[in-house]
């Protein structure tokens, strides 16, 4: 019991990433019609906006502390963060020690713009061209993103803690009446997966509730009517893009002190976020939720200890394995409308 | 001759000259010159040039015939190398039956694979065939290691016996060509230059032309035909009575085939086989020569192949210091800016130029690079007219 | 007995009866044409016809033998050939390589790897191909790439890749949706032509009353997926019934 309950619990924030990436990939591709293959590069980036920020906060001036010697003997220099000057030091250290957390609000514009310049300046040239050009194009996107952040941020992972406040674990166990210590899982881990239930939340309620999103939802049903209702569908589907990117970066940025950003991650996530979103069903929003949640959990359940003397490798493929059965039982995946991709 | 129209024959005698005389046209610079660093005339390389041809050949006959695009295709290659190098490790250390081994083990397992993945079209045989090859890398990663070697990978040891040969106690076998090995080089010092022809470059080459040449049958035949209606319109092809599913089954086959060829090629010239060949950016490299080069065309994926390696081995090399050296002639700010332009998409950036490449490829010339140079052409020649004509072609009224 | 018997035809999408009770049979070597109001059923039985739907109830026999569970490529290979409202023709190749693929299909049946051969040495081919673009009119636009042809010419290359199979039963759907008055003509006389030529039965649906006048010896007229009448059109003309679901309508 106390097994299923911890794998269950390891399942979910992973596959509230993959949720989360998947379902900004089924909202440009239900909007749009596009096969979107940089997605996963505006995970990545989203990562680095949160690096970025908290490089941003951590300016310093160098300041002759004459108090302190150095093992020299010379007075001590100290890099003072400029914040310390603004806010004081306690605040200061605060604000540095929360970093995470705040470039939410430096991500979401960062991120609104990258994805509405990406579709103005390319995807927008191929609606009306094959999904394996649109495939291709943003395949070499994501190969320039990825080398760019490399260029700047160099090869390897920059770790990039959560809020000391965060830092410990919470023991479900003890919670539920089980003995203590027996599942214990990260507080990090259970502020990811809320935020990305919020934000899932928060995009269903955008587009159930609001006259943009029902216009939108329209588009994704059907997008020539909606067109020739005189709608401007194609200034909202650029906003529907942003969107997405904001959705994409979120989820990267609250990853980060999961796993420590590199260059590469966003690639790594999109091969199983499409996954997922052919598994949940091409163009179907719950779908995709749905499917990344269970490919997250179905994950960790194969990577037990028990699972794993029987069948060796299991975690190793059991993502791919559901995804071949799937597709070859229910060609529109669990939740797919009829006609949408279905050549 | 040999079955070709005048154009096909003419392509065919080319790259064949092209091949035999590789390790002059890749060394065109003096050793002891500064641009020597940006010969490509050695084995290693040259190899790697065709046996990499083979591979982008062979998924061109797949995705630029009929439109079905394989994100898995490095799974073939892997796998053909691994049946390559167990038929070295157990029964022989000549080349031929390795090869062989190699083509037929990627061929059945690409009858298994795409008789499932082709019953899916379009973005989902994109993703079958992707989760494919990540199915295969991972297990040969971990489960598969007794077979595979896992992340270590297979090589041939000193402990190996093979079948049919005769080696002293110890001694480490070698790939061979009926007792030729395939690191024999003969070098040769023309003045300040220097050119190496090896024996494994020159089977290898061999090969290739052998599978260039079957391409282009295949291009020109009844089933080309086939091939090329798939891709255009599906449903004319099954109400005219036409099975699409055999055809294009047959072709990813093929295609498999020539993947497994080059994977054997691979271990027949380094004799050593990794997982990472199958990873899912294998995958995508071929997907990226091909389209480079001008998918669809007969000699694009040759020439993509040939770019990528060559990026990848020699612009890859090229590092600051040396970037000083060529711009020194420069005022110091100047060069020192030029060389902050220049710097990331060379040496380690040499991704960002693939990356740019292929993003500018896709987006104007669909043709690749055999469509630029036709380009290119075209306009040399209508420049050309326009010159010798230029005054008859003012309006005569 | 007709080439094609359909009988007691029925097809449901969800709640929506498409067919019901559909009989029909077509004479060999007539013109048949079906026609009825926008909502009729009459794709969906076209549909049925050649593999692409599967009626829930009912039997279709084309020449005696059921075609019920066949796929596309199997019922044409039986006889069945079929011209589609928006010209379904390989867009990507050239008109001569359009019309040689038929002529394979003919020849070599569903699936025959011929991967060596040059397809331009296979001279009876190419002469079939050749000969049938003759007579389509189109023996001056070999080389041309399909897709970039009119509307009428894909047209007529597409009835000419139908005809080059030598179908015993030839399908149209809609041919003339869509075009200019005098490409409606041309395409009339080629139709005319066909029929008086070759040894080949005609089924057309059609909304145009003036190619359905000027083409069939026969009509079955169809209204909420029941055939109304089927009779001769001079009676079809003057018939109250057709008046009303139908002519009426249009008038």
């Amino acid at each position: 019991m106390e097994a299923i309950i911890l794998q269950i619990l390891n399942g979910l924030d992973k596959g509230s990433a993959y949720a989360l990436i998947a379902l900004g990939l089924t909202l440009i591709f239900g909007t749009l019609g596009v096969v979107n293959f940089a997605h996963g590069a505006l995970f990545m980036i989203g990562a680095f906006c949160a690096v970025t920020f908290s490089r941003i906060l951590t300016l310093s001036h160098t300041v002759v502390d004459e108090t302190k010697t150095d093992f020299l003997g010379n007075p001590l220099k100290v890099d003072v963060p400029y914040l310390h000057d603004l806010f004081g030091q306690a605040t200061g250290d605060a604000i540095i020690d929360w970093a995470v957390p705040l470039s939410i609000l430096f991500t979401v514009p960062v991120m609104m713009f990258v994805g509405y310049a990406m579709e103005r300046g390319l995807i927008k040239h191929f609606y009306n061209r094959p999904h394996a050009d649109q495939i291709l194009v943003t395949f070499g996107l994501a190969i320039v993103l990825q080398e760019v952040i490399k260029y700047f941020y160099g090869a390897n992972p920059i770790p990039t803690p959560a809020p000391q406040a965060f830092a410990g674990s919470f023991d479900f166990g003890a919670a539920l009446g089980f003995d203590p210590n027996l599942i214990i899982y990260p507080y990090w881990r259970i502020i990811y997966f809320v935020f990305a239930a919020v934000i899932i939340g928060a995009v269903f309620a955008f587009l159930q509730y609001t006259t943009f999103g029902m216009v939108v939802r329209a588009g994704m049903a059907d997008r020539e009517t909606v067109g020739l209702l005189g709608i401007n569908i194609d200034k909202r589907f650029t906003i529907m893009f942003g969107l997405a990117a904001a959705v994409a970066g979120l989820a990267g940025v609250m990853y980060t002190p999961i796993n420590s950003p590199n260059y590469h991650m966003g690639m790594d996530f999109l091969v199983l976020s499409f996954v997922v979103v052919v598994v949940g069903g091409m163009g179907s929003l719950p779908g995709a939720v749905l499917a990344g949640f269970l490919l997250g959990i179905l994950e960790s359940f194969a990577s037990m200890r028990e699972v794993l003397e029987i069948l060796p490798g299991l975690n190793q493929i059991i993502i791919y394995l559901v995804a071949i059965v799937i597709l070859l039982t229910r060609p529109r995946g669990l939740m797919g409308r009829k006609g949408v991709m279905e050549d | 001759m040999l079955g070709l129209n005048k154009k096909d024959l003419q392509l065919m005698l080319i790259v064949t000259g092209l091949t035999m005389l590789a390790p002059f046209i890749l060394n065109p610079f003096p050793e002891s010159s500064g641009m020597a660093q940006f010969n490509a005339g050695y084995p290693d390389l040259m190899q790697r040039f065709v046996i990499f041809g083979i591979f982008a050949i062979g998924f061109n006959l797949l995705f630029g015939l009929t439109g079905y695009l394989s994100f898995g295709h490095a799974a073939f290659l892997g796998v053909g190398s691994y049946g390559a190098i167990w038929m070295m490790k157990l029964v022989t250390l000549n080349v031929i039956p390795a090869i062989f081994m190699g083509v037929i083990v990627a061929g059945i397992f690409s009858v298994a694979v795409g008789y499932i993945c082709l019953r899916r079209s379009g973005i989902y045989f994109s993703i079958l065939t992707l989760a494919f090859a990540q199915m295969s890398y991972a297990l040969a990663y971990s489960v598969l290691t007794p077979i595979t070697g896992g992340e270590t990978g297979l090589q041939i040891k000193s402990t190996d016996r093979p079948l049919l040969s005769n080696l002293a106690e110890g001694e480490t076998g070698r790939a061979n060509l009926f007792g030729m090995d395939m690191r024999q080089s003969f070098e040769l010092n023309v003045g300040d230059w220097l050119f190496t022809f090896n024996a494994g470059y020159y089977i290898a080459a061999v090969v290739m032309l052998i599978a260039f040449y079957i391409s282009i049958r295949i291009f020109r035949s009844p089933f080309g035909l086939m091939l090329r209606a798939i891709k255009s319109n599906q449903t004319r092809m099954s109400y005219t009575g036409l099975n699409p599913r055999p055809h294009t089954l047959a072709a990813f086959v093929i295609s498999g085939m020539y993947a497994g060829l080059a994977g054997g090629l691979l271990v027949a010239m380094d004799t050593q086989v990794g997982p990472e060949r199958m990873f899912w950016t294998a995958s995508g490299e071929v997907v990226l020569m091909t389209i480079l080069g001008g998918v669809g065309t007969l000699i694009g994926p040759v020439l993509g192949a040939g770019v990528i390696k060559y990026m990848e081995n020699i612009l890859s090399k090229i590092n600051k210091d040396v970037l000083h050296e060529w711009f020194a002639f420069m005022p110091d700010g100047l060069e020192d800016f030029i060389v902050f332009l220049v710097y990331p998409f060379i040496g380690k950036g040499w991704h960002l130029t693939l990356g740019i490449l292929f993003m500018l490829v896709v987006i104007f010339l669909p043709g690749g690079l055999v469509e630029g140079g036709q380009r290119i052409g075209k306009w040399i020649k209508n420049r050309g007219k326009a010159k010798d004509t230029g005054g008859s072609t003012e309006p005569a009224e | 007995m007709g080439i094609l018997e359909v009988k007691d035809v029925g097809k449901r999408f969800g709640g929506l009866q498409a067919l019901g009770d559909v009989n029909l049979s077509v004479k060999e070597n007539s013109v048949h044409a079906i026609i009825g109001p926008n909502g009729a059923g009459k794709s969906t039985l076209l549909n049925c016809l050649v593999g692409k739907l599967i009626p829930d109830t009912g039997s279709v026999m084309f020449d005696g033998q059921s075609v019920l569970g066949r796929t596309p490529h199997e019922i044409n290979q039986m006889g069945i050939s079929r011209v589609f409202q928006t010209p379904e023709i390989f867009g990507d190749l050239t008109v001569l390589e359009n019309m040689m693929i038929p002529c394979f299909a003919k020849r070599d049946g569903a699936f025959r790897m011929r991967a060596i051969e040059d397809m331009m040495r296979e001279k009876d081919i190419v002469e079939k191909a050749e000969s049938m673009l003759k007579d389509m009119n189109m023996a001056d636009k070999h080389h041309m790439h399909a897709a970039s042809m009119s509307r009428g010419d894909k047209r007529r290359l597409e009835i000419g890749m139908c005809l080059a199979q030598e179908p015993r039963l030839l399908l149209l759907d809609e041919p003339t949706a869509g075009m200019a008055r005098a490409d409606t003509n041309n395409t009339i006389d080629l139709l005319k032509q066909i029929s008086d030529e070759r040894d080949i039965t005609i089924a057309i649906i059609e909304h145009d009353m003036h190619v359905v006048f000027s083409l069939a010896q026969r009509i079955t007229v169809l209204a909420q997926g029941t055939p109304l009448v089927e009779d001769d059109p001079e009676n079809i003309k003057g018939h109250p019934k057709v008046r009303e679901a139908y002519l009426g309508e249009t008038a």
